[in-house]
């Protein structure tokens, strides 16, 4: 019965959270009722016994959001809600599209004839992960960490305004960098 | 409580997440419609290895790689969206159209 009231509440909150998200006038409010929403889902993980995730899933969306809200800041159109102007466009085929994705896919849910619960879970389920992830799985994690890495390089790269090959030429050989302000040690 | 339950939980967030990257025209909204897809994901999946496959880890991996495909977009996201404000002065996704077809 708690379980189940849990359940309702937390789902109710991410939906409605989420919702809400593209309702509210400001964006910081947008960020944090996100924030919400994601922390509703962790609870619902947390209730399928995935601690572990479910705790990453909370310290990681922290963050992650504490850091939009500084992008926000950055780069937002409507600041802490004051100027009031809508954000939509192609708000009715997008509302077609996303309703009938809903249908297809609660449909698919109810509808499939759903194979019956196999096994149990192990006694420690972050222990499982860790040795899955590094035995069975450990191409996945590879793969992670050097699509990680990736994403590190190709960001820093993307958010360089004026780099190296900028300052020196494309053989990095010019003789005196080519900088807006002249000074600095140079080459 | 059941595996429905907790799908079509799962379908609302990707589809309202659908709405959102969809319809907002700044490019930072956008990126949090497509955050909410996840979102809807990671439900998905614990619920999938809850109620299906307890005794694999395979759920739970699918976690961790929806979590860093999470924190991916992010970045980048972030990173394109800085490098077509420095170049173009565009924060808006109807500006931004010149791969348009």
């Amino acid at each position: 019965m708690i379980t189940l009231a849990l359940f309702v509440v937390l789902a109710a909150t991410a939906i409605v959270a989420g919702a809400l998200v593209f309702r509210v006038d400001s964006m910081a409010r947008a960020t944090f009722l996100l924030l919400l929403s994601f922390l509703a889902v962790a609870g619902l993980v947390l209730m399928t016994g995935l601690q572990y995730l479910g705790v990453v899933i909370v310290l990681m969306m922290v963050i992650e959001m504490v850091v939009m809200a500084v992008f926000m800041i950055m780069y937002m159109m409507n600041p802490a809600g004051l100027m009031t102007m809508t954000m939509f466009h192609n708000t009715r085929g997008a509302v077609a599209i996303a309703a009938t994705v809903f249908v297809a896919l609660a449909a698919g849910a109810l509808v499939v004839d759903w194979p019956v619960r196999g096994g149990v879970p192990a006694p420690d389920l972050t222990m499982a992960l860790g040795e899955s992830l590094m035995s069975g799985q450990m191409l996945t994690m590879m793969t992670l960490g050097v699509t990680l890495f990736a994403t590190i390089v190709g960001s820093v790269v993307l958010a360089t305004g004026r780099g190296r090959y900028d300052r020196l030429g494309d053989d990095l050989g010019a003789a005196e960098s080519d900088d807006r302000d002249r000074g600095g040690v140079g080459r | 409580m059941n595996l429905q339950a907790y799908l079509v939980v799962a379908a609302a967030l990707v589809s309202v997440g659908l709405f959102g990257a969809l319809t907002q025209q700044s490019i930072v909204m956008l990126m949090m419609g497509l955050e909410l897809l996840l979102n809807g994901v990671i439900l998905g999946a614990a619920a999938f290895w809850y109620f299906l496959a307890p005794a694999g880890t395979e759920g739970q991996v699918l976690i961790v790689i929806v979590v860093t495909a999470m924190a991916i977009e992010m970045a980048a996201g972030f990173a394109v969206t800085t490098a077509i404000y420095r170049a173009k002065r565009i924060d808006m996704t109807d500006d931004a159209a010149e791969l348009r077809g």
